[in-house]
Parts: C-alpha cells; sequence; structure tokens
C-alpha cells in the first residue's frame, strides 16, 4: 500500500486525538470536584499520548525529516484533518460526557477493528488504545447515567449537549476514496459498518439515562477534508503559540 | 475549681505527658489516639494548607497545558498536574482523619482562613515559568517534605513518603525544561533567567518567616511535627539550589549568594519580608484571581455534585423496591 495514503490515515487518527485531547486538558483545575478533575487529565493523557504515536509515526511514513511536533505545531487550519466533533468547545460537563460517551463508544468499535489492521504499527497503537478506550467509555457511560437520570437540570444540560453533538456523529462513520483504498488494502477500518453496531450500543444507554434519542439531521461535517468549525483556529492559536512565536527551536 | 474538674485537669495533664513522652520516643500518633487539642488543630491548619497549595498549584501550571512548546512536555506536565491533584487528594484524606470534613476544609478556603502555598499567587508568564516552578517550587517543596517524613503524626508521615517519591520526578521535569532553555537560543536562554530571578525570591519564602519571627514553631518543633526550623530548611534548599544555576549557566538570582567557607554554607541577601506579608494577607498579583477560580469551578459543578446524589438516591430506592 501506498506509504502517502497511510501517512494521511494515521495524520487523521492523531488530529482526532490531539484535538479532543486538547479540549479535555481544558478542564484542568475546572472539575466539578478534584477526583473528577483528575481523572479527566488522565483522559486527556491517555488522547496526547495516541496523539503522538499516531502522528510521529505519519512523520516517519512521510519520510521528509518531519517529527511529531512538526505536524502538530505548525500545520494551520487547512491541513488539519481532525473530524469535527473532537474540536467543538468543552462546554459544561454534561456537554463533555456526553461527547465522551459519542467518542468513546464509537472508539472502542474503531480500535477493535483497527488491531486487525494489516499494517503492523496501525494494529499496534490500536492495540494499545483499545484498552483506554473500553476504560474510558465505562466511564463516561456511568456519568451519562447519572446525569442523564439524576435531576431535571442534569437531565436538560444532557439533553441539550445531545441535541448539539447529534449533528456532529455521522462524520464519525463516513468513509473518503482513501479510506475506501486502504479498507480495500486491509489497512483501514470500514467505519460504515461500524454505525450499525454503534447505534444501538448508543440507543440502549440513552435510553436508559432517560434521554431522548434526536430526531435531527446530520450536519456537513468535512473535518477530513480540512473545512472545519471557526473553534479550531482559535484552539491551534493556543496550542501553537510558542512554537509560532519562537519558530524552529528545541524545547 | 471543683474537685472533679481538678481531677480532670490533673488526668489530662497526665495524658498530655504520656503524649510527650511517645513523641520523644519517636513513636507516631495516630489517628485514634489521644492528643492535644492544639495537636489537633495545628495539624489540621498545616495538612490542609498543604493539600490547598496542591490544588490552587495546579492552576499557574494548568494555565500552560494547553500551551506547552511541544507534546511530549504536554504530556509530562499533564502527568505532573494529575499527581498534584493526587497529592491533594492524600492530604485531605490525611487531614479528614483528624475529624474535619472536606467540604469544611475547602469552606475556610474559600473564607480565607485557610491559607495555601503563597509561591502559587505570583503568575506563570512564560514557558520557562513552568519549569522554574517544577525546579525550584517543586525543589524547595521536597526540602520541606523530605523531613516532614518523620513527622509525629502518622498518617501525615506516610502521605509523605509517598509524595516525595513523586515530587523528586517533578523537580527533574522543571530542572530538564530550564537545561533545555538554557542550552538553547538567546531569547530561550533569556527566559530562562527572567523565570528565575522572578521565582527566585518567592521560592525563598516558601519556607516562612525567621525562625525568630515564627511564632508556632517552638511548640511544632516540640512535638515534632516539625523536624528542621524554617530557616535551616531555607538554607538546605539554597546550598543544593545554587550549584544547579551555575551548571544551567544562569546569573545568580542574587548579586550576595556566595559560598562561606566558615559557615560551610552559602550567604544569600536580605529577603523582601513586606512583600511576603502582604502576599499572606491576599495581596499578591494572583490572590484574588487563584480564589475565585477555585470557587467559581465549585460553584459551577454544584449541578453535577446534585445530579450524583439524586441519582444515588433513585438507585437505593430501586434496589429497596
Amino acid at each position: 500500500m501506498n506509504k502517502d495514503a497511510i501517512a494521511e490515515y494515521a495524520t487523521r487518527l492523531g488530529d482526532d486525538a490531539l484535538v479532543l485531547g486538547h479540549r479535555l486538558s481544558e478542564w484542568c483545575s475546572n472539575g466539578p470536584f478534584l477526583e473528577e478533575d483528575i481523572a479527566t487529565i488522565n483522559t486527556a493523557l491517555d488522547f496526547i499520548g495516541r496523539a503522538r504515536m499516531f502522528l510521529s509515526y505519519a512523520a516517519e511514513l512521510e519520510g521528509a525529516g518531519r517529527s511529531e511536533d512538526d505536524l502538530a505545531y505548525t500545520r494551520d487550519c487547512r491541513e488539519f484533518k481532525n473530524l469535527l466533533i473532537h474540536e467543538l468547545p468543552r462546554g459544561d460537563f454534561a456537554f463533555t460526557t456526553v461527547r465522551q460517551f459519542l467518542v468513546d463508544a464509537s472508539n472502542v468499535l474503531f480500535f477493535e477493528a483497527l488491531c486487525e489492521s494489516s499494517d503492523p504499527q496501525l494494529a499496534a497503537i490500536a492495540a494499545k488504545s483499545v484498552k483506554e478506550c473500553r476504560y474510558h467509555l465505562r466511564r463516561s457511560h456511568d456519568w451519562l447515567l447519572r446525569l442523564g437520570d439524576g435531576t431535571e437540570e442534569s437531565r436538560r444540560r444532557c439533553q441539550d449537549a445531545l441535541d448539539d453533538l447529534w449533528g456532529y456523529t455521522d462524520e464519525l462513520f463516513a468513509m473518503d476514496a482513501l479510506e475506501q483504498a486502504l479498507l480495500d488494502a486491509g489497512v483501514a477500518v470500514d467505519r460504515v459498518a461500524l454505525k450499525e453496531r454503534w447505534l444501538p450500543l448508543v440507543s440502549a444507554a440513552i435510553d436508559e439515562a432517560t434521554l431522548q434519542l434526536p430526531a435531527l439531521p446530520a450536519l456537513p461535517g468535512g473535518g477530513r477534508e480540512g473545512i472545519h468549525t471557526e473553534h479550531l483556529g482559535h484552539l491551534l492559536a493556543e496550542l501553537q503559540f510558542v512554537q509560532r512565536a519562537y519558530p524552529g527551536l528545541q524545547w | 475549681m471543683s474537685q472533679t474538674e481538678t481531677e480532670q485537669s490533673k488526668t489530662e495533664q497526665s495524658l498530655e505527658r504520656e503524649f510527650q513522652a511517645r513523641v520523644d520516643a519517636e513513636e507516631k500518633i495516630e489517628p485514634k489516639d489521644w492528643m492535644p487539642e492544639a495537636y489537633r488543630k495545628t495539624l489540621i491548619r498545616q495538612i490542609s494548607q498543604h493539600a490547598h497549595s496542591e490544588v490552587v498549584g495546579m492552576q499557574p501550571e494548568g494555565n500552560w497545558i494547553t500551551r506547552a512548546p511541544s507534546l511530549r512536555r504536554k504530556a509530562v506536565l499533564l502527568a505532573k498536574v494529575q499527581d498534584e491533584a493526587g497529592h491533594g487528594l492524600y492530604l485531605y484524606s490525611a487531614a479528614e482523619t483528624l475529624g474535619i470534613s472536606r467540604e469544611e476544609l475547602l469552606e475556610a478556603l474559600h473564607q480565607g482562613k485557610a491559607k495555601y502555598s503563597s509561591i502559587f499567587n505570583y503568575p506563570t508568564l512564560s514557558w520557562a515559568d513552568i519549569g522554574a516552578v517544577g525546579w525550584l517550587v517543586d525543589g524547595a517543596a521536597i526540602v520541606n517534605q523530605v523531613a516532614l517524613q518523620r513527622t509525629s503524626f502518622g498518617p501525615y508521615a506516610r502521605a509523605m513518603v509517598r509524595i516525595c517519591k513523586e515530587e523528586s520526578f517533578h523537580q527533574r521535569q522543571g530542572y530538564e525544561i530550564m537545561l533545555a532553555l538554557s542550552r538553547g537560543s538567546a531569547a530561550q536562554k533569556a527566559m530562562a533567567q527572567d523565570a528565575l530571578n522572578r521565582f527566585w525570591w518567592p521560592s525563598l519564602m516558601m519556607f516562612g518567616p525567621n525562625d525568630d519571627h515564627s511564632p508556632n514553631s517552638a511548640q511544632s518543633m516540640k512535638w515534632k511535627i516539625k523536624r528542621k526550623s524554617n530557616d535551616q530548611l531555607r538554607q538546605e534548599f539554597i546550598d543544593q539550589t545554587v550549584p544547579q544555576i551555575e551548571v544551567l549557566g544562569l546569573e545568580l538570582p542574587d548579586p550576595e549568594l556566595r559560598w562561606n567557607e566558615e559557615r560551610g554554607h552559602y550567604d544569600f541577601g536580605p529577603i523582601d519580608w513586606d512583600e511576603f506579608f502582604q502576599v499572606i494577607k491576599g495581596n499578591g498579583p494572583c490572590n484574588r484571581q487563584r480564589l475565585q477560580h477555585h470557587i467559581r469551578a465549585q460553584r459551577e459543578g454544584e449541578w453535577v455534585c446534585e445530579a450524583v446524589r439524586a441519582y444515588e438516591n433513585k438507585k437505593r430506592g430501586r434496589k429497596a423496591a
């Protein structure tokens, strides 16, 4: 299989992890109580660790002498390829919880499938990630139940978050020509097939949490082509500040 | 004094003698043991101050997590701040063994009755400040905490053993940041020097006032809550840190720092105690910001705590039904 295509695939997965890890890390010292601060920082750390594995692999395949940091810190908005759901601002604790739940459920299925990739490096990263994802899902699932089936206020906040996020979930299961070609070569995951398993899993939890499955249309998406929400530029301005202000140095 | 009161005070006196004898014999005092009320209060004050410092310290360090200049630095900083939060948890638990709840401890913090380390009332303005905080602030904390591993109250001493191991990793991560900067470009070196200059004096102040101005020290030493005096600990910190500054190749932040052969220690210039007392009183650069941040996060999380309680109640109700 063509190295460039795998590099692009690894970059996409790295960007997903980096951008969501960034959003989670914003919770540091802002969590509802200390235990939750610790848990959220810990989850952020898992995502940043995953981003490093994918991006350094992408840089290695590219073979142009770039590093994980060059990819993370010197690309602009249009070159970032993460799915939009990951970049939305962290919102309140309900928004963060619901997003984590939707994404964790998809990640468990995705990384289980990626463990079978014919690319040994992707399979190895997936094997490490899937263990984290299962734990993340257990946690976000428990929180979804507590908040959904907690007070009137917590239910309202969760339902609002679910409605706001729902339109972005379609993109989690979209394939384009690149991923289709990689799938044919046994490298990539069939995202379309994941949806059939994701939807019942998510619907059951939403129901158990006494929330309503939104009947809302999919939003346009575009992350894989670098068409983002307005939020990503601000995230990058913060993430990349030091490297942009003092370019080309070692830290 | 009535007869029973006299007897009670006699018992009190003999309990206190026994207590002191145990402390003198280096036995650890455990939560259920008899202890003088003042010993309990002193420990609550000190342990909670320590716990609050770990937690409030997440703010100036968290300030740079989203801007860390490399993914490796970001991951290490996340891990470090997570450790600090964990230290806060053990310490709140150690304080709770003395019969006070975490809610009460936080209430005292929010009302300004309980303190936290004054160093966290200074802002982290550059990436080098994260290096300086790890190196100097955690370095100073270790000097303090190594001594506290032998403190007389068991849960506190045991928490310190665990915390010290992690803190030495934190100090290394801070020093490693400073090392990279001091071997980097002119701009990076200037950034490192500026951070050292700004954090040096507040780090020395972390050990508290001079011994002759430290009102609680003598009693704490007698109870072996404190094992070394403020000035002794400060001197140890300076003696271990000056050679590290030299390795970095940075200028000394105090022109009066020089080795005194006769004393076998470094001499240093006068500390601005007015600044120290201003910050302690709440008038440092970030006091209001730090406290308001903590209060805001707790207030914003109230609905989450209510939801957790409501959910647990429903679950119990369903089980009972």
